[in-house]
């Protein structure tokens, strides 16, 4: 991590549809001894059972910002909140944001990357998105929130999975696997995970995109994957589900994620217009975008991350000997213009 | 902004720095005003420093948690604080509790009118309360970005999301909107009570011709205007945002409409702070890398008040007969300045 990152303050956004746990998260959070101060911003006040005198009420209000995109939404009370937070550095160690369950993640997100003076003294370290395995698969159905969330997540803490059988977890884990295959997922009862699992994440750090790989292929479920990279067409409107060693696939009706790779060196001149052009005109779509790139005659890594429209991108650090040189992007998103992406990308890789 | 003439090289710039009366206030200042000749430094939370010409010190404590805002008309110094109250220092250095916000939310924005009223926010409400009167609200459609009096007469103009709300207190329903899409966080009224200005959330102003509403957009800003000012008389307004001084020119009855701003004491850095001084056409910037600068307005000549080190300027005021300039960073290092 750089030196200026590291001098930001890190702000953790919980969210989850109502009910599932984010609260026992947030005062598990607060109660535990790990000797570190937090503020936190949070949109009902005296559920929180803990006492701490930096807790801010919110109110939620998403603005659009005036520079004609219609999808660059911002949260202007924590524009205002963390510009208070801000000059009272030293009085805490990191910041949680507590959104409410009908919450959409992005406007929260975006003020990170839109707002200068947030973005100059703090900085996105993981949206951590709490989900009931009792519940989720129907909230999956019927509140596009709860799509959003679990859609958005850098980690996904699946909570109350005592109250389900193992078929239902496996199944609920599927149902989240489809939307969003590389969240790291923690499965809880009484949200009781590991804090350093959910707290100093680093998700938005580009110096900390180190592989892209769907997360199950890493899971601790033992199962072999490797080969199965989404690469293959997706098949909406069915559930289909072929069995890889138990984990069920499914294919979310409009919420999806997919990959694209190449070991051809890609020309920054043609690749960097056409993925700008991509998220200016579909990034209203593409929730959350990452990506390893390989650029010709440049021996550095070179890694962006977006959501929305909006995306940072930065060298990381030099291609090491004998590490594959390949370029890895994936996008999550609803309603993706699949073909359309991957044909844009045939198109700018070098013959 | 195109029509920008930078000064000729300068072989050496007047200084005053050896003038300077230096000042540790040893935290973090967000503003600094006059209480008679005693500057008042205010702290990020708990204390405000008062100073007196020959620099000595006095800290009082004043609230508990941290200061959000803070306005001055000379007399006294109305704070708002974190922990929901709306706190007064007076001459004396005597604080007391102004108002509470019955669920305690943080006081986000504070006025004073020249008659004694006191304005506050906390959310999407604004409070007024005249000397013996009692306290009205007013609630707006979203969080109050700011607040201002109107020079005349009792009216409080509310800045929000998407516009500005004229409030008269004391007349029931009535209350104007001037819109404009997007999030609108600072507000002035001209002097001459002919013009409204907000400061965005986006880097650029955008005011109101009062009479009729006609639209005033004052753009091409590289960073958020946080620093405005009101030249002596009302004829311009000194803003920060830039690596030079933009005055807006508000002589005439069109404002700055169709006109380009003044561009005086361009550096290498941004300017962070204005004042101007309250009686000559004089004023004085603040910068992001330290530096303090008094300009004229007419010639754009300068004089260093405090050169290029430490850390970014977040507090400047002159007092009322403009015989004295503070200054402070953001670590607390401040001065006094005698003319």
């Amino acid at each position: 991590m750089s030196e200026a990152t590291a001098n930001k303050i890190p702000v953790t956004v919980l969210t989850g549809y109502l009910g599932a746990g984010k609260t026992t998260l947030l005062n598990r959070i607060l109660s535990e001894k790990h000797g570190k101060k937090y503020a936190v911003i949070v949109n009902e006040f005296g559920e929180i059972g803990i006492d701490n005198d930096l807790i801010i009420g919110a109110d939620e209000e998403v603005f659009e910002m005036n520079n004609g995109c219609v999808c660059c939404t911002v949260r202007g009370d924590l524009v205002r909140i963390l510009d208070g937070l801000m000059k009272r550095k030293g009085k805490f160690d990191a910041i949680i944001v507590e959104t409410t369950g009908l919450a959409d993640p992005a406007p929260v997100a975006q003020t990170f990357f839109v707002d200068e003076d947030v973005q100059a003294h703090a900085r996105l370290d993981a949206v951590v998105t709490v989900a009931d395995a009792k519940w989720l698969s129907d909230r999956l159905k019927d509140a596009p929130e709860a799509k959003n969330q679990i859609a958005f997540a850098d980690v996904i803490v699946l909570n109350k999975i005592d109250l389900v059988s193992k078929a239902e977890l496996a199944e609920v884990e599927a149902r989240i696997r489809a939307i969003n295959p590389y969240a790291k997922l923690h499965k809880t009862e009484r949200a009781q995970v590991k804090l350093s699992d959910v707290l100093e994440r680093g998700a938005f750090d580009l110096d900390r995109i180190l592989e892209i790989e769907p997360e199950f292929l890493n899971a601790d479920d033992g199962h072999d994957h490797h080969g199965h990279d989404h690469d293959h067409g997706h098949h909406h409107h069915h559930d289909h589900d072929h069995g890889h060693g138990g984990l069920k696939h499914y294919h979310d009706e409009d919420m999806h994620s997919m990959s694209l790779r190449t070991d051809k060196a890609l020309d920054a001149s043609t690749f960097m217009p056409w993925l700008q052009d991509l998220m200016a005109k579909e990034g209203g779509k593409i929730l959350r975008s990452k990506g390893i790139l390989s650029f010709s005659g440049d021996d550095d890594r070179y890694v962006f991350q977006g959501v929305h429209m909006m995306l940072e991108g930065d060298h990381q650090r030099p291609w090491k000997d004998g590490e594959k040189r390949e370029s890895r992007l994936v996008f999550i998103g609803r309603d993706l213009p699949e073909q359309l992406i991957r044909d844009g990308f045939e198109n700018v890789i070098p013959s | 902004m195109s029509d920008f003439n930078p000064l000729q090289e300068q072989e050496s710039i007047v200084s005053v720095t050896d003038r300077v009366l230096p000042v540790a206030i040893g935290a973090s200042v967000t503003s600094v005003h006059f209480l008679g000749d005693k500057a008042a430094f205010v702290g990020v939370e708990e204390k405000v420093t008062l100073v007196d010409p020959a620099g000595a010190m006095s800290p009082v404590e004043v609230a508990f948690g941290g200061i959000l805002c803070s306005t001055s008309d000379g007399k006294r110094i109305v704070m708002g604080c974190d922990d929901g109250k709306v706190v007064v220092l007076d001459r004396d250095g005597a604080v007391s509790t102004f108002a509470t916000d019955a669920k305690r939310r943080w006081i986000d924005s504070v006025a004073l009118h020249p008659d004694g009223a006191v304005a506050w926010s906390a959310g999407k409400t604004a409070f007024v309360q005249a000397p013996k009167g009692e306290v009205k609200s007013f609630e707006v459609p979203s969080t109050v970005g700011g607040l201002a009096f109107a020079p005349k007469g009792l009216r409080l103009a509310i800045a929000h999301y998407n516009g500005v709300t004229l409030w008269f207190p004391n007349m029931a329903g009535n209350a104007e909107v001037l819109e404009w899409a997007g999030s609108h966080l600072g507000v002035t009224f001209s002097p001459d009570n002919k013009f409204l200005v907000t400061a965005m959330h986006e880097p650029a102003l955008h005011g109101w011709r009062l009479v009729d509403g006609k639209h005033m957009r004052m753009t091409g800003y590289p960073a958020r205007v946080r620093s405005i000012s009101w030249s002596a008389g009302g004829k311009g307004l000194a803003t920060s945002g830039a690596d030079t001084v933009i005055i807006w020119p508000f002589a005439s009855k069109d404002g700055p409409m169709g006109k380009e701003p003044a561009m005086l004491a361009p550096l290498k850095a941004k300017v962070t702070m204005v004042a101007c001084h309250p009686k000559q056409d004089i004023l004085a910037a603040g910068y992001s890398d330290g530096t303090i600068l008094m300009v004229r307005m007419t010639d754009g000549a300068e004089i260093l008040v405090r050169a290029n080190k430490g850390q970014p300027v977040t507090a400047l005021g002159w007092n009322a007969k403009g015989t004295l300039l503070a200054f402070a960073d953001q670590d607390g290092d401040a001065g006094l300045l005698e003319l």
